[in-house]
């Protein structure tokens, strides 16, 4: 039997945390509501559960989501994961093979070094001993990337790090001590007794010059097992909850449960998987321009977890996803801020009773042009003018009476009266007798396709301008102008439209391509989203984004949504705002 | 008593020494931008409400000024936040704001009575 008493903090510590982890979870999973729990239960089973191991391995291990943010955090956070997780697999693969049963007490592979006598070899002792000294070296590298980052963040790429809590910098020292203990610990038994490998070996005989090692070696054991209890013990109050919770949450998103409209046990689950990496804060706009350093995502999921006072923060965010596109664990970042919005709104027989059904021209084609689409008539123009030229034959849904689709409501947190909106353009929808509803503002567009359930198809007009051209109903001349595409965040990130606009300014413009591509994509800082910054906080937000677009000297920013183009407006710049739609216009043949 | 079949009217004067201001003074603090509308009729003349019905968010912002909460309270919930007045206004009044900042202010006023 191999057991000595400096592996009671590890066992300790270890039974504890998974005992403690157990009851936490299931408590969690029980409130989950009904529908979610049949979705578990019906994924269980299914192509669902490998695609999570999968993803298990590719993010919770290997990180690589953070690799494509950047190469040198990507490869910090995989020294701890995949490192880590090394160091346990081949060391229990080594224990095994030496003990030849895989029964053997967790503790044995991790303390394998104390108990095995270092003169008694077995099959492959020497390719473990390497193996082993090399994954640590691995680690170690990480840590030492870890010490820079906390020193000087921009050596992995991030111009701002996270500012931790007390405790979590306290058990983030706890973590960095355990390695370079078992680094001692394994250094001072090589160099006393022998066995080892390229590091532990010749750092083992190096401190053999000048240390007593023979009574080191079982202090430095003791300091290294009570390092990991106290960092098992530590780890339920941190950020580290991220390391386990992640990977439950990892099943559940792949089984199909969703952040709901109310905050739940789910989110409590999104809320610890956050592991505070800090990749959101640069994306975040309100700080690249406005200096803003509390509302991020990060620090938001972390005032809701420890329960603390979160005030304007809900209100305070643009929810133009960037934060959401880059995050590493793909958290539903929007929806939990949305779930912190306070539903205000009272349904009495009133509500609303000012908006009557309205006589609707019949036709194949239904145009919304929204609240927005009627600020900005020369993209109504120019969606006529391409209409006309294609020879559809559409209704103009809200020419002169329409109302609001009910986003931005619904952004303001008043679920309950959004519905009453839904409802009211719906029937006009359906009156219209319409296969295909054509929408300008991809505000509206995004509500229709996500709340409305609409049993016709809902296209957004870059949408459909690109399938008119695919379709050759619609020729169109090439211009020479340049133009950079600003994707508006409710298509884009929002609604996942990249390829349509991308096409449509392709075949009508000389199309630039900048890293502000696809997710990239800035926000113009109109986002009605955000009810707590300033008209002049917002006109900031969007003159830096069109700075940023300028230094590639575009001819012409194209946008595709009204919002976007009226907030780019109020800035003065020789560069051209203008919608998809209105360039398309203009080439028509 | 109404003995001659006709009565002489209350009188509509308001007082802006003596009015109520508890919800001015609420949505000052809590909607600050408020204070710079210079009452152009920008928001009202583009409003999708307003477009349909009797809803005047300049109209409103005179009603709280003057005290009148009662009426502006009967307003409110036609908003339907659209936003587009706050596009169109040339002083940066946070309209969608104002609007939640005054529905809130009810919201709260009731749970203070109940």
């Amino acid at each position: 039997m191999y057991y000595d008493n400096f592996v009671l903090p590890f066992v300790i510590g270890l039974y504890s945390l998974l005992i403690y982890l157990a009851i936490k979870y299931i408590r969690w999973i029980r409130t989950f509501p009904k529908a979610d729990k049949l979705r578990i239960i019906k994924g269980l089973f299914t192509t669902k559960t490998l695609r999570s191991i999968r993803e298990i391995i590719t993010e919770s291990i290997v990180h690589n989501k953070i690799f494509r943010t950047n190469p040198f955090l990507g490869y910090m956070h995989m020294c701890f994961g995949l490192g880590w997780f090394l160091l346990i697999v081949v060391g229990k693969i080594e224990s095994t093979v030496y003990h030849t049963s895989l029964f053997n007490p967790p503790y044995f592979a991790i303390f394998f070094r104390f108990f095995h006598p270092a003169n008694e070899t077995f099959p492959g002792s020497n390719t473990f001993a390497f193996l082993m000294d090399f994954i640590l070296l691995f680690i170690l590298s990480g840590v030492f990337l870890a010490w820079m980052k906390r020193l000087y963040s921009r050596v992995v790429g991030l111009k701002k790090t996270t500012k931790h809590r007390p405790f979590d910098l306290l058990i983030l020292t706890v973590l960095w001590m355990i390695f370079p203990l078992r680094l001692l610990a394994e250094s001072f038994t090589s160099g006393a007794r022998g066995g080892g490998s390229f590091l532990t070996h010749t750092l083992g005989d190096f401190f053999n010059n000048f240390l007593p090692l023979e009574n080191l070696i079982y202090p430095a054991w003791w300091a290294y097992s009570s390092a990991l209890g106290l960092f098992f013990i530590l780890l339920p109050g941190s950020r580290y909850m991220h390391i386990p919770t992640e990977m439950v949450f990892i099943f559940l998103k792949n089984w199909g449960v969703k952040q709901g409209r109310k905050a739940n046990a789910f989110t409590e689950f999104q809320l610890y998987s956050c592991s505070r990496c800090g990749i959101c804060i640069d994306r975040c706009q309100l700080n690249t321009s406005l200096g803003i350093n509390d509302t991020q995502s990060v620090y938001f999921l972390k005032k809701l977890r420890h329960k603390k006072d979160y005030t304007t923060l809900p209100e305070n965010c643009l929810m133009c996803g960037r934060c959401e596109s880059s995050c590493p664990v793909g958290i539903e970042l929007n929806a939990i801020r949305l779930s912190k919005r306070p539903d205000m709104s009272r349904i009495n027989k009133d509500t609303y009773s000012y908006i009557q059904p309205i006589d609707i021209k019949t036709a194949k084609v239904a145009y919304f042009a929204g609240c927005m689409g009627h600020l900005t008539p020369t993209v109504i123009a120019a969606m006529k003018h391409i209409f006309g030229k294609a020879g559809v034959d559409y209704t103009f849904l809200d020419e002169s009476k329409g109302i609001c689709c009910g986003r931005p409501m619904m952004l303001s947190g008043n679920q309950a009266i959004t519905s009453v909106i839904v409802e009211k353009n719906r029937q006009m929808i359906y009156a219209s007798g319409a296969e295909i509803l054509v929408t300008t503002c991809p505000i509206c567009y995004k509500i229709f396709k996500e709340e409305y359930k609409l049993k016709i198809k809902v296209m957004h007009h870059s949408e459909y301008i690109d399938e008119l051209m695919k379709k050759n109903m619609l020729t169109t001349a090439r211009s020479n102008y340049k133009t950079i595409l600003h994707n508006p965040c409710e298509l884009g990130r929002g609604s996942k439209v990249f390829e349509a606009p991308d096409n449509v300014l392709k075949t009508v413009s000389q199309k630039l391509s900048t890293k502000y591509d696809g997710k990239n994509s800035l926000c113009c800082g109109g986002s009605l989203a955000n009810t707590h910054i300033s008209a002049e906080q917002r006109t900031k937000i969007g003159s830096d984004a069109l700075d940023l677009y300028a230094t590639y000297n575009p001819d012409i920013i194209a946008t595709a949504c009204p919002l976007c183009k009226k907030t780019f407006t109020k800035k003065a710049s020789d560069i051209q705002i203008k919608d998809i739609a209105e360039l398309v216009a203009e080439n028509c043949r | 008593m109404n003995l001659w079949g006709f009565k002489i009217s209350e009188t509509r004067g308001i007082d802006y020494d003596k009015n109520d201001k508890a919800l001015l003074n609420y949505l000052a603090e809590k909607s600050p931008s408020s204070k710079l509308c210079i009452g152009c009729g920008g928001c009202t003349a583009t409003c999708t409400a307003g477009n349909l019905t009797e809803f005047n968010i300049r109209k409103l912002q005179m009603l709280v000024k003057r005290g009148e909460n009662k009426e502006a309270e009967q307003h409110l919930h036609k908003c339907m936040l659209c936003g587009k007045c706050l596009l169109v206004c040339p002083r940066g009044v946070d309209t969608r704001k104002m609007i939640l900042t005054l529905i809130d202010y009810n919201r709260n006023k009731e749970h203070v009575l109940r």
